[in-house]
């Protein structure tokens, strides 16, 4: 695959060796953007986003942290249904997870280094609630599209018990998680131990988000990209066929659940320090119903789709306001599960191979065709 | 005693609650293979139309919640040709475009939960813009029963007999009558079916308006007791979500069944520990039921009788 891929095109050929062999470990056919021009168009985009908060401020740059900060809630559901064939309405149960898990130790622990632990506590917190429910439901052979029956109960099992959570009984050393609320005290980010920390808020919270969403979108492609994440592809094409050439196909799904549970936690954790704020309202079903959307217009089957298509739509829906919003957001969501079940990105990508490969230029064998070689 | 005859009621009540709200997402899950999550504002749209036109239009309540169960039928089957079979839009772009633009939803289960998702968004939100936030409520009929020191709403227990009947009457349609037996050929083997001459089109479209229609029956007859919001629909969306899981493949009997166990369960737990309880509990069972028979009891049924046969 590295040779077809870096030896591609004519355009190509300037690489030096180095880069070349890091671009490998992105580019596979189970990434879009595999060409020079994606990388270019990459790096301009990163650092469009980087210039970003001083062209419209940090009032404007703390509002668009959110939505970067779904894109990781976005990713997790990518990985879990674009790339394993899980469709889970429960994301959000591992973002309320891990919120609530870092709000109750933060606000305990209020030190930078409690804070510091608040935040591994919940992404660990997240992705252990994916591993318990994903182990229960993938090892009890829970078919596919119960696994969405039942994400989504859980989704209302915690709406319905965090709701109730107003009384003094259910105050966990000094937080108290306060019924529909929710937990107003929440501290910022922080990271390090006394003297030697950071705290991040509104500019600096926006690059910290930033940074770790391109390393996370990154590290999602080499995964995807690698002998396991062919392994994750094969379990979503045929599950019975997987099995037959002796994969593990519950422990891939497993693994890779997990792993969606973790990065949903991270949003997660990231959403309580971004807004100092945590309510049983994530669990609320037309919340768990955003990541449906956003991938599914985005093109659940590219990281990429799921990233651009998140921080778009919730920009669109966040300038609109008020009433209309989901009006328009239901229709995207219909006409693009109807008329374009691939999503935006696969889309824009094939349209462009085409009408790149009608000119002189010959074209990189495209994933399709590698695979139905 | 009293206490017996609380709980007595408050199953009846429950049971009610879940046959109706579950029965016409178990015929269009059962039939066509689409789960539909706008079911719930389905129900929203029956019971709308049932209180508009018994307050605003000064129709009887029988009449009204008539009404509410055509106009749904007559959503139902909008939906189905422009949503669910994409028939509409597909004759329009074969004749702008020359090409079909949509594919059929029928039995791709993910998918049509994902598209009946944004059509449910539509409706909420669509509702709320152009209705408001709340309507005005018809009183609840028929009074109370009262037996030392409780009362019952009488209204609520009566339902209960519906229910049965709208079961019964499922049953009917679906084993004795032309209809019925197409319906059930579709499900069995579609292109048998299509080779022996059954329009299947035409019944995935008739099973669409008759599941639509009883979500608008439920909307109708739960209009005099809840409050009538835009997002009213959820209320009733996972009671029936539960109780299609939990009855399985088979429409009439997994309902029953389904509604009886969880009717009692829900009762029972109410009545010890409250409702918040109740509804835990009624969760927790769909997911121990899924875990343990993941066809559902029927489909638990229908495993032992063949094994019997198999002895025999």
């Amino acid at each position: 695959m590295a040779t077809e891929t870096s030896g591609a095109g004519p355009a190509d050929a300037g690489d030096s060796g180095a880069l070349a062999g890091l671009r490998s470990r992105f580019e596979g056919p189970n990434t879009v953007g595999n060409s020079r021009g994606f990388w270019v168009g990459f790096l301009v985009a990163v650092l469009a986003l980087a210039a970003y908060p001083f062209v419209v401020g940090s009032y404007q740059a703390s509002r668009f942290s959110l939505f970067l900060v779904y894109a990781f809630l976005g990713l997790s559901l990518s990985v879990v249904w674009g790339y394993a064939g899980v469709l889970s309405f429960g994301q959000v149960v591992f973002f309320g997870v891990a919120g609530y898990t870092f709000g109750v130790v933060s606000v305990n622990f209020a030190t930078p280094a409690g804070i510091t632990g608040a935040f591994l506590v919940g992404v660990f917190g997240g992705a252990l609630m994916a591993f318990v429910l994903g182990y229960f439901m993938i090892y009890g052979g829970v078919r596919n599209v119960y696994v969405t029956i039942i994400t989504l109960v859980s989704t209302l099992v915690l709406h319905t018990f965090m709701a109730q959570t107003a009384g003094d009984e259910w105050t966990i050393g000094e937080a108290a998680l306060g019924g529909f609320n929710g937990m107003p005290t929440i501290p910022n980010l922080a990271f390090g131990v006394g003297g030697a920390s950071i705290t991040f808020s509104s500019m600096t919270f926006y690059y910290l988000v930033l940074g770790l969403l391109v390393a996370t979108y990154l590290g999602l492609r080499a995964l995807v990209n690698s002998d396991y994440g062919r392994v994750m592809v094969a379990v979503r094409e045929d599950e019975d066929r997987t099995r037959m050439f002796g994969y593990d196909v519950e422990r891939v799904k497993l693994a890779v659940f997990t792993l969606g549970g973790a990065l949903a936690g991270l949003s997660g954790v990231l959403y309580a320090a971004w807004g100092n704020y945590m309510s049983p309202g994530v669990f609320e079903l037309t919340f768990a119903s955003l990541p449906v959307i956003w991938v599914s217009v985005g093109g659940r089957k590219t990281l990429l789709g799921a990233v651009t298509a998140t921080v778009g739509i919730e920009f669109l829906r966040n300038s609109l306001g008020g009433e209309l919003a989901f009006v328009i957001v239901g229709v995207l969501l219909l006409v693009f599960i109807l008329g374009l079940p691939g999503g935006i990105v696969p889309w824009v990508h094939r349209t462009y191979v085409e009408m790149r490969s009608d000119g002189a230029t010959p074209e990189p064998p495209e994933a399709s065709a590698e695979v139905s070689d | 005693m009293v206490n017996g005859l609380n709980l007595l009621f408050q199953f009846l009540d429950s049971f009610a609650f879940i046959v109706l709200a579950a029965a016409g997402l178990a015929i269009i899950f059962g039939i066509m293979g689409v789960i539909n999550l706008a079911h719930g504002e389905f129900i929203m749209v029956g019971a709308y139309a049932t209180t508009l036109a018994n307050i605003r239009a000064g129709l009887p309540l029988p009449a009204a919640m008539l009404v509410g169960v055509l106009v749904t039928a007559g959503f139902g089957l909008v939906v189905e040709r422009v949503v669910i079979s994409g028939t509409v839009p597909n004759a329009l772009s074969q004749r702008f475009l020359g090409r079909k633009v949509i594919e059929p939803l029928y039995d791709r289960l993910a998918d049509s939960m994902v598209a009946t998702w944004g059509l449910s968004l539509i409706m909420v939100q669509g509702v709320r813009i152009t209705l408001g936030n709340s309507l005005d409520q018809i009183g609840t009929p028929l009074g109370n029963i009262a037996y030392s020191g409780f009362s019952y709403s009488t209204y609520r227990v009566m339902l209960a007999a519906v229910a049965l009947g709208v079961l019964a009457l499922t049953y009917y349609v679906f084993t004795r009558t032309e209809y019925g037996m197409r319906a059930r050929a579709t499900i069995q083997d579609e292109d048998t079916a299509r080779a022996l001459g059954v329009d299947t089109e035409r019944t995935y479209m008739t099973t669409f308006a008759i599941g639509s229609g009883l979500a608008g029956l439920t909307g109708a007859l739960y209009a005099p007791t809840i409050t009538m919001v835009p997002g009213l629909g959820s209320s009733f969306l996972v009671e029936a979500f539960v109780a299609v899981v939990v009855g399985g493949p088979s429409v009439v009997l997994g309902t029953t069944l389904a509604g009886g166990l969880l009717g009692a369960i829900n009762a029972t737990v109410s009545n010890v520990l409250g409702t918040f309880f109740g509804r835990i509990a009624l969760l927790v069972t769909a997911i121990v039921m899924i875990r343990f028979l993941p066809d559902g009891i029927t489909g638990f049924v229908e495993t032992l009788r063949e094994r019997r046969q198999e002895g025999a």
